[in-house]
C-alpha cells in the first residue's frame, strides 16, 4: 500500500469504505442466510480455483461471475454485495497480496450492489423465482448483468490509471471493449442457476457450473499447448540458426517486424498468426544449403548461388504440411522474389508476389541490415530505413516499406545487441548474407551485379 | 515416404471385425425400434421432435477429441436427459425407453448426414457406442420413471437414481470404446482403458450433468429450458474443440519441422517418421499410457535433432555406425534445443538418454523406457532405412537382439512383432 501513489490510496479507501458502508447499513434480518451461505461458498470455491474462462483478448472471466449473478436474484442487492465480497478470501495459487484482496473484494462486493438496485428498479423480483415469473426476470436480468459489467469495468480502470498511468489503460482500452459479450454469455448462466434454485437447490448451480469447469480445464489446456507449440517453433528455429554465429535472433525479429507490418497494413486475427509464424520460419531451408557455402568468402560459383537460391524452396518443403500456415506458406516460398522480377525462385513480378512474401522481404532485409555481420557493422535504424527507401519499388513494395516505417515511428525499433565482431578465422562464419540487399551476393562471372 | 497407418491420428482405418460387428447390432437395434415407434405412435409428439433435434444438432456439431476420438457431448446430453425426462412442465413425460432410443437413432442419422453429404464418413463404431450408452440408460430409467417419488417432494432420491444410471451410461461407453480401441491400436485392454478414463472423463461429466439438467429444467420450466441449459455445454464443447485442435496443430508442425535435418542432409529421407511410428508401435505393445506414447512420438520425431550441431553430416545419417563418444554429444545437443522450449520436460530426458546404454554392467534402471524404445527403433531404421527387404530386416532385428549391452530385449521383441505387422499390413 505505502508503494502506492498517493491518489490510488485515496481512492482504494473510498472503495472500500463505500463496500462497508453499503453492507453495514442493511438490516441483517431481511437476509435470506441460508441461501446467502450457499452462495457464498460456492462463489468461494470457484475463486479459490483460479477458475477463468477465456474470451476474446486477453481479459478473462471467472466463474464465480456466474455465481454472483445468481446471487443478484436470489438475494437482492445487499446479499450480492456480501457474496461479492468474499473474494477478500479466496485463496489464490499467485498469493495476490493484501490490498489487492481488498481492492478486489471491495469492488465485487459494489459492482453487485449496484447490479442489485438496477436489478430492482428495472422490475426484477428477489427471490427464488417460480415458474411463471420467470420470464419476467429476464430484461431486468439482462440490465443487471450490463450494470454489473460496466461498474466493475470503470472501478478497475480507475485504479489501473491511479496506480500505473494513462498508459497503461490505453492498452487494455481495446481488449475490454469487445470482452463484454462473453461477460454478458457467462452472466446468463447465473440467471439458469436462479431459475432452478427452487427446484434443486444449491444443486442447480453444481450441475450449472460443472460444464464449465470442464470448459475452464480445456480451456487453460488450449492456452498450454499453444504456448508450447509457439515456444517449439521458436526453439527449432533457433536451432537451425546455430548454423551462423551472427544470425541469432533472426527468425524471431523477422517475425516481430512482419507482424508490425501486418498490423498496419491491415492484416487481423488468423492471418497475423499465420505471418508471425511464418517470420519466424522463413530460413528453415537454409538447412538446406551446405555449410560451406553458407561461410565462403568472396565469390559464389554459379552452383553454389543455386544452392542458396533453393532455400525458400527447402523451407516450403519443411512447412508444407502444417496446415495453419496456409497463405503463409507463400510468403515463405517468396520472400526472396523483387518487385523487378530479379528475385528468386520464380522471378515473379510486382504484384504477382504473394502479400505476406512482400512483407516478410522487408522485415528480412531490415533484419539483416541492423545486425552485424561478419564483414561490416551492424547499421543504425535511420541508415537501413534510409536503405530500404533506396530500394523500394525495386526490390521491395514501396507500400510496405511505408507501413514499415510508419510502424517503426509509432512503437520504436528494438535492434540486436550489437555482436563484437571476431576477428577474422576466430570461428567459423558466414562471409556474406542473402538477405542484406545493400550487399548483393557476388557471384563469380558477374561482377557488376 | 513410408505411410504407415496410424489410428491415433483419427480418420476412417479399415473396417475391422468387431467394429463392424458393433455398428451391425447398432443398426439392428435402431431398425427395431425405429419400426416398432412407427407401429405404435410416437407418444407425446412436439417433445419427441424437440429432443429428437437436440440430438441431430449435437451430432451435427460433434467433435475430434485427441487420440483420434468422436465425441458429440451434446447430442449425448440431450438423448440422455430424453431418457431421464419425468415430467414436461408438469405434465407427466409418458414416453417408453423404446421409443427414447428411436428418437436418439433417428436423431443421429439426421445429424450425421450433413457430414455424409460432403463426404466425410461417419464413424459407425462411435455413433453406435452413443446409442448403447442412451440405451442402457432408458431401459433401466424408464419403467422405474412412474415409481419415484416426485422431484417436488423427494428430490435427492431422483438425483441419486439419476447419478447412478449415468455412471452406467459412462461406463458402458467407456468399455466399449475400450474394446474397439484394443483391437485397433493393438495395446491392451487395460491400457485402452486407461487411456479412455483418463481422455472421456471431463467432457463426460458436463455431458452427465447437462443430461440432468435438461431432465429437471424441462421438469420445471417446459419444453424451452432445453434450449438455454443446453448453453453451459456449448461453452464445453467449444472449449475442447479448441483444445483437440491446437494439439493437432502441435504434432502437425513437429511432425512437418522433424524434417529439417532430411533436408539438411543430415539422415535419410523419412527416417524421423518411420522411426516414430515404430517407436509408438513398441510402446503400446509394452502397455505405455497414451501421454507417454504422446511424449515418445515427440522426442522420436526429434530425437536426431541434435545432428544440426554437426558441421558435416555422418553419411547417410546412420547414428547407429557413430563413435558412442558422438553419439552421446548428439543426444546432448538434440535435448539442449529441446530444452529451450521450455515445455517438454519430459521429452528433454529421453532425447538426452537415447544414446545410453540399456546395460553397461547391470541393468541401467533409471533408463527411460521411451529411450530405449528410441534407441532401439532409431538403430533399426539406420540399419533397414525405407527398405522393404525381409533378410535385411530380420538381419538388422538379429544384430539388434545380440547387442544385449545396448538394446533391451523386451523393447527389441516388441520391436520385432511391430516390423513384423507393418510387413503385414503393407504386403496386403
Amino acid at each position: 500500500m505505502r508503494s502506492l501513489p498517493r491518489p490510488a490510496q485515496v481512492y482504494i479507501c473510498v472503495i472500500v469504505a463505500l463496500a462497508v458502508l453499503v453492507i453495514a447499513q442493511a438490516p441483517l434480518g431481511a437476509i435470506d442466510w441460508p441461501t446467502l451461505l450457499v452462495l457464498a461458498l460456492l462463489f468461494f470455491i470457484c475463486e479459490s480455483f483460479a477458475t477463468l474462462l477465456p474470451s476474446e483478448g486477453r481479459v478473462h472471466v471467472s466463474v464465480s461471475f456466474s455465481a454472483t449473478l445468481a446471487s443478484v436474484v436470489l438475494l437482492g442487492p445487499v446479499g450480492a454485495a456480501v457474496i461479492g465480497a468474499v473474494a477478500l478470501f479466496a485463496m489464490r495459487r499467485d498469493g495476490l497480496p493484501l490490498v489487492k484482496r481488498v481492492f478486489n473484494g471491495a469492488q465485487f462486493a459494489l459492482s453487485a450492489y449496484a447490479a442489485g438496485v438496477v436489478y430492482e428498479l428495472a422490475g426484477g423480483y428477489t427471490g427464488v423465482p417460480t415458474g411463471e415469473d420467470f420470464s419476467w426476470i429476464i430484461i431486468p436480468f439482462v440490465v443487471a448483468v450490463v450494470t454489473y459489467v460496466l461498474t466493475n469495468g470503470l472501478l478497475m480502470i480507475f485504479v489501473l490509471v491511479l496506480t500505473q498511468g494513462v498508459q497503461s489503460v490505453r492498452g487494455h482500452g481495446g481488449a475490454l471493449a469487445p470482452s463484454v459479450v462473453p461477460y454478458l454469455g457467462y452472466g446468463m448462466f447465473g440467471l439458469l442457476i436462479a431459475a432452478l434454485w427452487g427446484t434443486l437447490g444449491p444443486l442447480s448451480a453444481l450441475l450449472v457450473l460443472l460444464p464449465l469447469f470442464a470448459a475452464r480445464w480445456a480451456f487453460a489446456q488450449h492456452a498450454a499447448q499453444q504456448a508450447a507449440h509457439e515456444a517449439t517453433i521458436a526453439a527449432l528455429c533457433q536451432a537451425v540458426e546455430t548454423k551462423d554465429y551472427y544470425t541469432r535472433g533472426h527468425s524471431e525479429r523477422v517475425s516481430r517486424a512482419s507482424v508490425m507490418i501486418a498490423r498496419e497494413i491491415g492484416v487481423r486475427g488468423g492471418r497475423l498468426e499465420a505471418i508471425r509464424f511464418a517470420g519466424m520460419l522463413h530460413d528453415v531451408g537454409k538447412l538446406g544449403v551446405p555449410t560451406k557455402v553458407l561461410q565462403k568468402s568472396g565469390s559464389l560459383t554459379e552452383e553454389e548461388f543455386a544452392a542458396i537460391q533453393l532455400h525458400p524452396m527447402r523451407g516450403l518443403e519443411i512447412v508444407r504440411e502444417i496446415g495453419f500456415l496456409d497463405e503463409a506458406l507463400a510468403g515463405i516460398m517468396h520472400h526472396h522474389e523483387r518487385m523487378d522480377g530479379r528475385g528468386y525462385p520464380m522471378g515473379l513480378v510486382g504484384d504477382e508476389i504473394p502479400e505476406f512474401a512482400r512483407v516478410i522481404a522487408v522485415a528480412d532485409a531490415f533484419d539483416s541490415m541492423t545486425s552485424t555481420r561478419s564483414y561490416r557493422d551492424a547499421r543504425t535504424v535511420d541508415q537501413a530505413i534510409e536503405e530500404l527507401r533506396r530500394w523500394s519499388g525495386r526490390q521491395f513494395d514501396p507500400e510496405v516499406v511505408d507501413a514499415f516505417i510508419k510502424a517503426v515511428e509509432r512503437h520504436g525499433w528494438q535492434r540486436p545487441e550489437p555482436e563484437p565482431r571476431l576477428p577474422a578465422g576466430a570461428l567459423e562464419t558466414a562471409q556474406h548474407d542473402h538477405d542484406d540487399p545493400s550487399v548483393p551476393l557476388r557471384v563469380t562471372g558477374d561482377g557488376d551485379k | 515416404m513410408s505411410n504407415t497407418a496410424n489410428p491415433e491420428r483419427g480418420g476412417w482405418h479399415g473396417f475391422e471385425s468387431g467394429q463392424a460387428l458393433l455398428a451391425a447390432a447398432a443398426g439392428l437395434l435402431a431398425a427395431a425400434v425405429v419400426a416398432q415407434t412407427a407401429a405404435a405412435g410416437l407418444t407425446q409428439p412436439r417433445v419427441a421432435v424437440a429432443f429428437g433435434l437436440l440430438v441431430a444438432l449435437g451430432e451435427l456439431v460433434r467433435i475430434s477429441l485427441p487420440g483420434g476420438r468422436e465425441s458429440a457431448p451434446i447430442a449425448a446430453a440431450g438423448a440422455i436427459g430424453y431418457a431421464l425426462l419425468l415430467s414436461v412442465g408438469g405434465v407427466p413425460a409418458g414416453h417408453g425407453a423404446v421409443q427414447v432410443i428411436a428418437v436418439t437413432a433417428i436423431g443421429m442419422i439426421v445429424g450425421a448426414l450433413p457430414h455424409v453429404a460432403v463426404g466425410r464418413s461417419p464413424r459407425l463404431d462411435s455413433m453406435a457406442r452413443r446409442l448403447f450408452a442412451v440405451t442402457a440408460v432408458a431401459l433401466c430409467f424408464r419403467p422405474l420413471a412412474s415409481w419415484l417419488p416426485t422431484v417436488e417432494r423427494q428430490v435427492w432420491v431422483i438425483l441419486v437414481v439419476m447419478l447412478a444410471l449415468l455412471a452406467l451410461a459412462g461406463l458402458v461407453d467407456i468399455l466399449i470404446a475400450s474394446m474397439v480401441r484394443t483391437a485397433s491400436l493393438h495395446i491392451r485392454f487395460l491400457t485402452a482403458l486407461r487411456d479412455e478414463l483418463r481422455a472421456q472423463t471431463a467432457l463426460g461429466v458436463a455431458a452427465g450433468a447437462t443430461a440432468v439438467l435438461i431432465a429437471l429444467a424441462t421438469h420445471a420450466m417446459g419444453i424451452m429450458a432445453l434450449l438455454v441449459f443446453t448453453a453451459p455445454l456449448l461453452v464445453t464443447q467449444v472449449a475442447f474443440r479448441r483444445y483437440a485442435g491446437i494439439r493437432a496443430t502441435y504434432l502437425q508442425t513437429i511432425r512437418a519441422l522433424s524434417r529439417v535435418t532430411e533436408v539438411g542432409g543430415y539422415v535419410e529421407s523419412g527416417h524421423s517418421r518411420r522411426v516414430s511410428a515404430l517407436a509408438v508401435g513398441v510402446g503400446r505393445e509394452l502397455g505405455m499410457s497414451e501421454p507417454d506414447r504422446l511424449m515418445l512420438e515427440y522426442a522420436a520425431l526429434m530425437h536426431d535433432i541434435g545432428q544440426l550441431s554437426l558441421r558435416d553430416p555422418i553419411p547417410g545419417g546412420a547414428t547407429v555406425l557413430a563413435a558412442a563418444e558422438q553419439r552421446r554429444r548428439i543426444a546432448e545437443y538434440g535435448a539442449e534445443v529441446i530444452r529451450r522450449t521450455g515445455v517438454l520436460d519430459h521429452v528433454v530426458e529421453i532425447v538426452r538418454r537415447q544414446a545410453d546404454p540399456y546395460c553397461p554392467d547391470g541393468v541401467d534402471t533409471t533408463l527411460p523406457l521411451a529411450s530405449r524404445i528410441i534407441k532401439a527403433a532409431g538403430a533399426y531404421d539406420d540399419l533397414v532405412g525405407s527398405s522393404a527387404d525381409r533378410d535385411r530386416q530380420a538381419a538388422a532385428l538379429e544384430r539388434l537382439r545380440l547387442d544385449t549391452v545396448e538394446y533391451d530385449p523386451a523393447v527389441v521383441e516388441a520391436l520385432s512383432r511391430v516390423v513384423e505387422r507393418f510387413a503385414a499390413a503393407s504386403s496386403l
